[in-house]
């Protein structure tokens, strides 16, 4: 019953989409100013039957139906109610409804809100942008069917791999899709631009609002999914330089550089056709990054369930894409004229494109370098920390500097470059190292001068907020909070690198370790059933010998039913200075348990400062909403 | 449009881009060492557990068949698979033992509790050697014949039912 409802109303928006490509193909010819009535009720049908269709699968998911192959494989009647409907997006084939839906509607918020452009501009978008959902659709209905009926029906599903269910892991999915997917509307309109020749401020003012919102939900995305990674891998790190984290970085470095080009273009009308590259590149890179993961030509922990025809579809599809926006973007290109005064915003903003370009093909070369050798020459590695590390880090201090620099500037020109204010800061900066560097320890070179940049960042984004607060000037605040949050991130990062301290060992119930200034008792173990899962509970006390204080720790090991896992849950003790973690997992044949104790030094602060960029993202949309 | 260097440039770089991606997509990219059986064993040299002696691979030449069997003490299944191990020696069949990355004393001391299959025991402290053999876990067993080919890889423990395929085939 539900398989056909589903059916009917993923069918209906293909209609509904070879509908509006028709009808906005007609209306092109039209002379009106206004676009018709018809296109505007169409494209809500077709939002309402889009958002239905998931509806339908999340009921799928909430009854247990598993008269549907995708509910029988990825849920189970057992599981609590809050991972029954994550699970509707948790798999492949889920989770590419919920990218049609997002492409319906951003397609529809993008026709009704941006009333006041040129009408063949708004067309060519809707029809470009249709396209790609037709494209979508016909991938869903062929190969990745989650309407897919199952006869017998059985009586019980297969479950949710356990290491799926968390609460951030839930919400991972849809924020980085809402990032990532939100991406197409202005790849559409970016070639409707180019067709419609309708250049510069206006085609600028028509994507900053969407440009916005999909880089605040796909850096919140990036977050949660490190977050989850923090919480739940048990290996206590919270990025791992795996590919698919690479691959949502690609696509996060082409729109952190279009969110600062797009200003330029606003304000000054120049930059049109970098600006068009990067809309072009984003949207090109987030569906390179689904082949990527989905296709399973990379092997990693979010290769769910890769299949080869799947990648076929999308490397088709990707072709498709490229090949056209590429014919589309050399075919109107119009050289443009470059003559910045090198004391100005825009230098700067440009400058900082170059910096996000560099760091794109880095991580570019560092995820595809491994499939290159592989398949040219049979040869199996794969690039690791080491390497990022080694090319990004140093390059992270100009970043730093340039962001206290480059928003001093105004637009064309300027005449401040260096004031005494900015040497105090500095000296400050060097001043609070110093502090750090012999209280806590001596590090390298390179990291007291990115501590240094950092510092400096902060400070000087701390003073500028308070004068914005004084004088209630909303204009900067949003990119001082997100300038103050990157600074923030790159120096608790760095302090937490340079302090963790670490140890692996076993123990038996009963004894004791010590280790540097903590003193690690194993007191026992408990027994716990819980609804979808056994665990086994350890009790530990952590006692800091510095300043006498204990701290209980309980690591679990669950053991699901469905299907048959075994997850390792980390006792994490989350304090203002440091967290503490600890892992333990059985050693077959033996009473011993092996234990891995961390102490990391302000992790939550990683987390407050990560968040702190997305604040200044979502601020700067109130700002636009207002300002309209 | 006008043919421009740098369009060409941009044109080969996507070409190639998507024809590594199609390539990639038709490989088989699961790590399979399934596809040892049938190819030549590479040269090796290992020193014996107690230092006293190496092996290398002419050894093998002087038996119709060789086992190479991949064990350690801190394995639990080794345990399990150890007695198909003792019934195939005593059947008459040469098993070679890798000893993998485990302590002297602790591999000597599994061998004393439950019996000594081994007409060699090897030890690989590191691991690294075995990797050579193509092996990614333990237990593991290759059987080879006396021209050095592969003829037969077992991942996991032997059980009866390969125990008894083993038996068959070599007899």
């Amino acid at each position: 019953m539900l398989n056909n409802t589903g059916h009917l109303l993923i069918f209906l928006v293909m209609v509904l989409s070879l509908t509006i490509i028709y009808k906005s193909y007609l209306e092109l010819k039209i002379s009106s100013q206004k676009i018709s009535n018809s296109i505007y009720q169409l494209s809500l049908f077709q939002s309402t039957f889009a958002i239905s269709s998931f509806l339908v699968l999340i009921v799928a998911f909430i009854n247990s139906d598993f008269s549907l192959i995708n509910v029988y494989e990825n849920s189970h009647s057992a599981k609590p109610l809050f991972y029954k409907i994550a699970g509707a997006w948790g798999n492949h084939e889920g989770s590419l409804l919920l990218w049609i839906n997002i492409l319906v509607i951003f397609s529809y918020f993008f026709l009704i809100f941006n009333f006041n452009h040129l009408k063949k501009f708004r067309l060519l978008t809707l029809i470009i942008q249709n396209l790609l959902i037709l494209g979508f659709v016909i991938f869903l209905l062929k190969n990745s069917n989650p309407f897919s009926a199952l006869e017998p029906v059985p009586s019980e599903g297969l479950g949710l791999n356990p290491i799926l269910q968390d609460p951030a892991l839930a919400i991972h999915p849809p924020l980085l899709y809402l990032g990532f997917v939100g991406c197409s509307i202005y790849f559409s309109a970016a070639m409707a631009s180019m067709l419609a020749n309708y250049r510069g401020k206006s085609f600028a003012l028509s994507i900053k609002s969407w440009v916005l919102i999909s880089w605040c939900f796909q850096t919140l995305g990036i977050i949660v999914g490190s977050i989850w990674a923090y919480y739940e891998l048990g290996w206590g790190g919270f990025w791992f330089w795996d590919p698919v984290e690479n691959a949502s970085l690609l696509p996060w470095f082409a729109i952190t550089a279009l969110m600062h080009s797009v200003m330029v273009l606003e304000k000054r009308d120049n930059l049109y056709s970098w600006v068009i590259i990067l809309c072009l590149l984003t949207f090109i890179l987030s569906v390179t990054g689904t082949f990527l993961v989905r296709s399973g030509i990379l092997n990693s922990v979010h290769t769910f369930a890769s299949d080869p025809a799947r990648g076929i579809y999308i490397l088709i599809f990707l072709s498709l894409m490229i090949l056209s926006s590429l014919l589309i973007f050399f075919k109107f290109y119009k050289k443009e004229n470059y003559s910045f005064n090198f004391k100005s915003k825009e230098t700067f903003i440009l400058i900082n494109n170059w910096f996000m370009t560099f760091f794109l093909v880095t991580v570019f070369i560092g995820t595809l370098y491994p499939i290159f050798l592989d398949v040219l020459t049979d040869v199996k590695i794969s690039v690791g920390p080491p390497f990022y590390n080694i090319v990004i880090i140093p390059l992270v201090i100009p970043l730093l500097l340039l962001m206290v620099f480059g928003p001093q500037f105004n637009w064309i020109n300027s005449n401040k470059f260096f004031s005494t204010k900015l040497i105090i800061l500095i000296l400050g900066a060097v001043g609070v190292n110093l502090f750090i560097f012999f209280i806590f320890g001596s590090y390298s070179f390179l990291t007291n001068l990115i501590f240094i940049s950092s510092i400096f960042l902060i400070f000087y984004s701390l003073i500028e907020l308070k004068k914005v607060l004084q004088k209630k000037i909303k204009y900067n605040l949003p990119r001082i909070i997100s300038h103050l949050g990157f600074g923030m991130m790159v120096l608790f990062i760095g302090i937490n690198h340079q302090y963790s301290l670490e140890d692996d060992f076993n123990l038996k119930v009963g004894e004791e370790k010590k280790f540097s200034h903590y003193e690690i008792f194993f007191d026992d173990i408990k027994l716990k059933e819980e609804k979808n899962y056994k665990a086994v509970i350890g009790n530990f006390r952590v006692k800091n010998i510095k300043n006498d204080t204990t701290q209980l720790l309980n690591p679990e090991i669950r053991i699901y039913a469905n299907p048959e896992t075994l997850t390792y849950e980390a006792a994490i003790k989350t304090r203002i200075s440091s967290d503490l973690y600890l892992t333990m997992s059985n050693i077959s044949r033996s009473d011993f348990y092996n234990i891995k104790f961390q102490n990391k030094p302000f992790m939550i602060w990683i987390w407050i400062s990560a968040l702190t960029i997305v604040l200044g993202g979502f601020l700067q949309l109130l700002n636009r909403r207002n300002e309209n | 449009m006008k043919i421009s260097f740098y369009k060409i440039i941009t044109f080969v770089i996507v070409f190639f881009l998507l024809i590594v991606f199609w390539l990639g997509l038709q490989k088989d990219n699961s790590y399979n060492t399934k596809s040892l059986v049938g190819t030549n064993l590479s040269s090796f040299n290992l020193p014996s557990i107690n230092n006293e002696d190496t092996i290398t691979e002419n050894y093998l030449k002087n038996n119709k068949f060789t086992i190479i069997n991949f064990f350690a003490s801190w394995c639990a299944p080794c345990r399990i698979e150890h007695k198909y191990l003792l019934n195939l020696s005593n059947n008459g069949i040469k098993i070679v033992g890798v000893n993998f990355k485990d302590k002297k004393e602790n591999a000597l001391q599994f061998l004393n509790e439950l019996g000594n299959p081994y007409e060699f025991v090897a030890q690989d402290v590191d691991g690294k050697a075995s990797i050579s053999f193509g092996i990614y876990g333990i237990p593991e067993s290759i059987i080879v014949n006396d021209k050095l080919i592969v003829i037969k890889k077992v991942i996991g423990p032997i059980n009866q039912q390969i125990y008894e395929e083993i038996l068959e085939n070599l007899k």
